[in-house]
């Protein structure tokens, strides 16, 4: 392992000024340039694709949001604006793979710019990331601390029902050292966090329960040590429900790319 | 005697088909009320579909138990329709069993294999009635089951019940007036199952024997005419429209949603990216209010919901208590469609009966309140067993809210101009959007 390794995250602005175009472009989404707990799945995320030696750019200060929020909530004006303004930076910069660890971004992209002219190979970082193991390039024999620990991977809505991405991250967690254990809903009848539909940028409607919080007593009865997520918003949501059960001595919760990059000893 | 019997079989034959083709024209235009939408790509992928969802009922085995017991049902359905031919065929030329002498003894096993399945019928049958009403099992409990989709439930099961037992009772008189040689009663022998009720009439003279043979099989073909009538104003339409909504159903991934090409229109003219051709795209509605704004596929799946609640079973906004239930939103959209087919019928043009009753948008039947608590998780579609999107018609009243209405909550309305001055949901600048680099090699 070597620590004085340098990382980098090339802009595609650069690299266009250098009449380069990248193999890949890391889509990084707005939660995972802005949040602060999520952006360290960003970073873990790039040190691995560092690691790999990956031809990999980021547009940086170019993103914008991909419009999911609004799209869901019903502003189609708002989604299209956002969208036919990414799609013109990604053909101008002539974009041909983009990989992203948010489940909504990959979905849009997709299932959704295509038709707005924005066509393009579009992998979500759990199926990326299994290519790479299934490849034999991510070993995951180093660090990491999962011996003996319970993890459970909890489905995101807009990965699983809405484009049957089931298997890729359950077949990376499986790469990890650690007993992968199912909550009783999961899969078809996986339990959404309570984000989605733009739920996370507004307050709940009245009712008995926050989502969140109920999918908390699946994790708690799968008795699991850490939950992984594979989306910003799971993350964020299973993060605070894990804060409300007064849980966060005893159970942890990270992105796929994070555990990918402990047990990498990237961490 | 045979005459009017004869007689009065066409003319409840007929009664019936004016009826039910009356019923059925209805449903056809009120589904004729929703938008155009293609669904004829695919054939081939469409009718395996179909063939896996509809005939082989694939997702009613979700729940391994409950989808034999209704199998059983839906097999009983199917082939008991063998039968009711031959009935018909009696009823309309006075013959009795016309298809035993085709048969000869094979006939036997064949009414044997029937008179099996109308037992499994009615055990099937009276399970479901426990299970409906004494197992209180949640999802048949919610709200919007109270009254008579509850009835629904229970007539439908009750009538079955009925129809087995008046079949059953005259297959058994029918053995025994074969026995006593009685003219017309040709000799098929006794059947499987009926014969175990045969000592119950043993007793009884020829006369009444007729009479209860007869009393059964009227009994049973009317039943099964009412039954059909019936079956088109309740939830049992399944028993068709199953078919072809697997086979027009969606076979996009559950997570995209149709880009509007209104839409696409209107923002290329303010990007600059498309010259105004001055193509007057009329009064462009974006988004659903009414039935009339949805497409047929949305209203085909509203006469095709079971009330099932197995979408609202798996609803994250429902379990927590919500009041988003997707299963209630199919059956506002029906409900709201025949209310303006009904306004139609009594010769009100379409602008008059929209305008008559409530939107299906409003508090009568899909309030805002349900609309915002949904979290497009597509549990309810992935659940539906017979290919129902509740989250398609959702959105699509959502976005009536969102561009017509302007009615989304404050905090959405944030979100959104967040999105429009800073390119992000959160209120950061654009400029900050890479600052991550800086922890990169922290
Ligand atoms: S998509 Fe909406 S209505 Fe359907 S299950 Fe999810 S939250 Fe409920
Ligand atoms: S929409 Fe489908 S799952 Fe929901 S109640 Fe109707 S038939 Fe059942």
């Amino acid at each position: 392992m070597d620590n004085s390794q340098h990382f980098k995250a090339p802009l595609m602005a650069d690299l266009a000024a250098e009449g380069r175009t990248p193999e890949v472009l890391f889509w990084v989404g707005c939660a995972g340039s802005f949040d602060n707990r999520y952006k360290s799945v960003t970073i873990a995320f790039v040190k691995i694709l560092n690691k790999l030696n990956v031809d990999f750019a980021v547009l940086g200060p170019e993103e914008m949001c991909t419009g999911d929020p609004a799209k869901r909530a019903g502003n189609e004006f708002l989604f299209q604006m956002q969208a036919m303004q990414n799609i013109e930076t990604l053909n101008t910069y002539g974009v041909k793979k983009i990989v992203t660890a948010c489940p909504h971004c990959f979905n849009i992209f997709k299932n959704e710019y295509p038709g707005l002219g924005g066509e393009y190979e579009v992998l979500h970082h759990a199926t990326y990331l299994q290519q790479l193991i299934d490849a034999g390039l991510v070993k995951m024999q180093g660090g990491g601390e999962f011996k003996g620990k319970r993890i459970t991977y909890h489905d995101s809505c807009y990965l699983g029902r809405a484009n049957n991405i089931y298997e890729a991250p359950r077949k990376v967690l499986e790469q990890l050292d650690a007993e992968l254990v199912e909550m009783k809903r999961c899969r078809t009848k996986g339990l959404c966090c309570g984000a989605g539909g733009a739920q996370i940028f507004k307050d709940a409607e009245k009712g008995k329960e926050e989502v969140h919080y109920e999918r908390m007593n699946d994790v708690l009865e799968a008795k699991a040590d850490v939950v992984a997520a594979a989306c910003p918003f799971c993350m964020l949501m299973l993060t605070d429900g894990v804060k409300y059960k007064e849980k966060e001595g005893q159970i942890k919760v990270y992105d796929i790319a994070e555990l990918v990059a402990q047990a990498e000893g990237l961490a | 005697m045979q005459v009017i019997q004869q007689v009065a079989f066409i003319v409840c034959l007929a009664v019936a088909a004016f009826f039910i083709s009356r019923r059925v024209r209805r449903i056809a235009g009120n589904i004729q009320l929703g938008r155009p939408l293609s669904r004829k790509d695919r054939p081939s992928e469409r009718l395996k579909k179909m063939l896996l969802l509809a005939f082989g009922q694939q997702k009613m085995f979700d729940k391994p138990l409950i989808g034999l017991m209704h199998f059983i049902i839906y097999a009983g359905f199917l082939l008991i329709n063998i039968e009711v031919l031959e009935i018909v065929i009696d009823g309309i030329f006075g013959t009795h069993r016309v298809f035993a002498p085709f048969l000869g003894s094979f006939y036997g096993v064949v009414i044997g294999f029937f008179e099996f399945l109308a037992i499994g019928v009615i055990i099937t049958c009276v399970i479901f009635l426990i299970r409906r009403n004494v197992l209180k099992i949640e999802r048949f409990h919610k709200p919007e089951m109270k009254g008579w989709p509850q009835m629904d439930g229970n007539l439908i099961l009750t009538i079955e019940i009925v129809l087995m037992l008046a079949i059953l009772t005259m297959n058994a008189a029918d053995s025994l007036l074969q026995l006593r040689g009685t003219d017309h009663y040709a000799v098929v022998g006794a059947f499987t199952f009926s014969q175990y009720l045969m000592p119950l009439m043993a007793g009884l003279d020829t006369g009444a024997l007729i009479g209860i043979e007869r009393v059964g099989w009227w009994l049973h073909i009317l039943g099964i005419m009412a039954f059909a009538l019936y079956v088109t104003y309740s939830k049992h339409l399944h028993i068709f429209l199953a078919f072809p909504n697997a086979y027009f159903s969606n076979m996009e991934p559950f997570g995209k949603f149709e880009n509007m090409s209104t839409v696409t229109r209107e923002v290329k003219l303010a990007m600059g990216l498309m010259e105004d051709d001055g193509a007057d795209e009329g009064e462009a509605k974006f988004g659903a209010k009414d039935v009339t704004d949805l497409t047929w596929k949305n209203l085909m799946d509203a006469y095709s919901c079971t009330e099932c609640g197995r979408c609202t079973e798996q609803c994250p906004a429902n379990i927590t208590g919500k009041k988003l239930s997707p299963r209630k939103v199919m059956m506002d959209t029906r409900d709201r469609v025949e209310e303006v087919g009904n306004y139609l019928s009594q010769g009100k043009t379409l602008a008059e009966a929209l305008e008559m009753g409530d939107a299906l948008y409003s508090d009568r039947y899909i309030s805002k309140e349900e609309l915002m608590a949904c979290n497009t998780c597509n549990a309810c579609v992935e659940a539906c067993p017979v290919s129902i999107d509740p989250l398609n018609i959702i959105v699509e009243l959502r976005r009536h809210i969102a561009m017509e209405e302007t009615g989304t909550p404050a905090s959405w309305n944030n979100m959104f101009a967040n999105i429009e001055n800073n390119m992000a949901p959160w209120k950061f600048s654009p400029s900050d959007r890479f600052n991550w680099v800086e922890e990169l090699n922290k």
